[in-house]
């Protein structure tokens, strides 16, 4: 089954005035079910508009993007995705807990699941003893983990993620993804990534879909295989291989391989 | 505790500052080139502390109830109608600031209304409202009205700012929670709102209080603070003590309503005083 399906959008901002961007155009781009999808391109390619185009925050100018077979309008207000964005975005007022337990609350689902369903979630992000704690009181890796536990709280089948680890520092960031693909893996969860970050979208993804600026389109669809994702997958050849490919595609000119990770 | 000692040496240091003026002070104010800058310290403008504190023992007329009896039942007097005035304040000022939050146009169309409302002044305003006492509702709520009328003003412009203070990623959580105005109000807006409300009720209490002071003069009712600032006053030349008992009622009335205030935040910021422990 198809997770998302955009075809033929368009996005342009500010239309018809002197300022107008296009910030899309000609997007193509199919998901499918459990794949783990990398949008990566240089600022302004328009590639967190594709993500909010998905989540339906902001609407096309032309084409139609469609959610697990429903218009996006339809799959948002039935909540068919998870979302988290750069800014973990936690509510400072509500405990650790309670923050996972928003979009259940926002459900109706009752006191007693609602509190099951959090307890499990910060166990999968490993975050069981820090239920009770307040945001503030957390690291900014552990925020953003516990927006993580909190976008996939009401089991979504489709995660999305805006440059979730964009803000953290290179050793958080490379357990987080590690952690990331395991509970992506047990929830069977399809997910488009948002990320600048070559290694980070390699190291992920089954597919690495690479955006050009001015205006935005998608150049470059590149798979991954690299099979099931350890520590090891980082050293390994096919790993170099992946990056030089997609730094080629970004760059559109050959380089020679470097770990910038 | 701490707290409660550092409230004591504050008002020591105040009586401090006013015994040793009055103790170095020139008897007639000191007057430079015309102009007095400094206030006379003899004891009809500033009288003894102590001999205020007896004041408060004695009766307040010839054979009367003693003055600080007269004053706590003043106090309560105009502490009920600061309450209808704050809590009607209040709720306008809320409604207002959620109002002006929903809609741009309420904002852009209200806004300079509610700036204006509180530059016409209250003196001006008083007599028309007290018009209103008798026929529309009992005398007394025309002076909670006008304590209302002091009383919304910051709790809009407060509130109306903590409802706008979410972040566009938190309003767009909600968003794709599918969550709609009212829920998006009541889970994120208002919350985060808290932290702008508590300061501007603190305002609003004060405004509420002097509202109902300054109503109450100038309209003329019976029974409070604010009346009997102005009837010992008349006293002012016979009985300073007095004037200042009154002053002192009144202050009482401020502290009284401000501790209310505050305790009203203390149930509503848990996270924010858990946070700050170290």
């Amino acid at each position: 089954m198809t997770a998302v399906s955009v075809q033929g959008v368009r996005k342009v901002f500010n239309a018809g005035r002197n300022d107008e961007v296009v910030a899309l155009s000609d997007v193509d781009l199919t998901v499918e079910s459990g794949q783990f999808v990398s949008l990566i391109g240089p600022s302004g390619c328009g590639k967190s508009t594709l993500l909010r185009l998905i989540a339906d925050l902001t609407a096309p100018t032309a084409g139609s993007v469609t959610v697990a077979g429903k218009p996006a309008r339809r799959a948002r207000l039935d909540q068919e995705y998870g979302i988290a964005f750069q800014q973990a975005g936690l509510f400072d007022w509500r405990t650790v807990r309670r923050n996972v337990e928003l979009p259940l609350e926002l459900r109706k689902i009752p006191r007693q699941r609602r509190r099951e369903r959090a307890d499990e979630m910060l166990a999968l992000v490993g975050l069981s003893d820090f239920a009770a704690h307040y945001p503030a009181q957390l690291s900014g890796g552990m925020q953003q983990r516990v927006a993580i536990a909190r976008a996939l709280a009401v089991h979504p089948k489709l995660l999305l993620m805006d440059e979730p680890f964009g803000a953290l520092d290179e050793m958080t960031r490379e357990r987080l993804q590690a952690e990331l693909l395991a509970v992506c893996a047990k929830t069977e969860t399809s997910t488009v990534f948002v990320t600048h970050s070559i290694p980070e979208a390699v190291f992920l993804s089954d597919l690495v879909v690479v955006m050009s600026a001015r205006p935005g389109r998608i150049t470059d669809v590149i798979p991954v295989d690299l099979g099931p994702r350890t520590e090891a997958t980082r050293q390994s050849a096919g790993f170099f291989t992946a990056v030089t490919k997609v730094r080629k595609a970004l760059r559109g000119t050959p380089t020679a391989v470097t770990a910038d990770t | 505790m701490r707290k409660v000692l550092g409230a004591l040496a504050a008002v020591l240091l105040g009586i401090v500052a006013w015994e040793s003026y009055k103790a170095v002070g020139d008897p007639d104010g000191t007057v430079v080139a015309g102009v007095r800058i400094l206030p006379r310290s003899d004891d009809a403008a500033m009288p003894h502390v102590l001999d205020v504190v007896r004041r408060l023992a004695r009766p307040e007329l010839a054979g009367g109830r003693p003055v600080w009896q007269v004053l706590v039942d003043a106090c309560l007097f105009t502490l009920g109608i600061t309450t209808v005035g704050f809590l009607v304040g209040a709720l306008v000022g809320l409604l207002l600031a959620v109002l002006m939050q929903r809609f741009r146009v309420a904002e852009r169309g209200l806004l300079p209304w509610v700036v204006l409302s509180q530059t016409v002044p209250l003196v001006a305003l008083a007599p028309l409202v007290a018009g209103w006492g008798g026929r529309i509702w009992p005398a007394w709520m025309s002076v909670s009205m006008i304590a209302a009328y002091l009383a919304f003003f910051p709790v809009a412009v407060g509130m109306l700012r903590g409802l706008q203070s979410p972040s566009p990623a938190g309003v767009e959580l909600m968003r794709s929670y599918a969550a709609g105005w009212w829920r998006t109000l009541l889970k994120l807006r208002l919350p985060a709102a808290t932290p702008y409300l508590f300061p501007a009720l603190r305002l609003a209490g004060a405004a509420a209080v002097v509202g109902a002071v300054v109503g109450e003069i100038s309209t003329g009712t019976r029974g409070g603070i604010g009346r009997l600032v102005i009837e010992y006053s008349r006293e002012a030349t016979t009985d300073p003590a007095k004037v200042y008992t009154a002053m002192l009622g009144a202050a009482l009335l401020g502290l009284v309503v401000a501790g209310a205030v505050a305790a009203l935040e203390f149930p509503l910021t848990r996270h924010r005083r858990k946070v700050l422990l170290p």
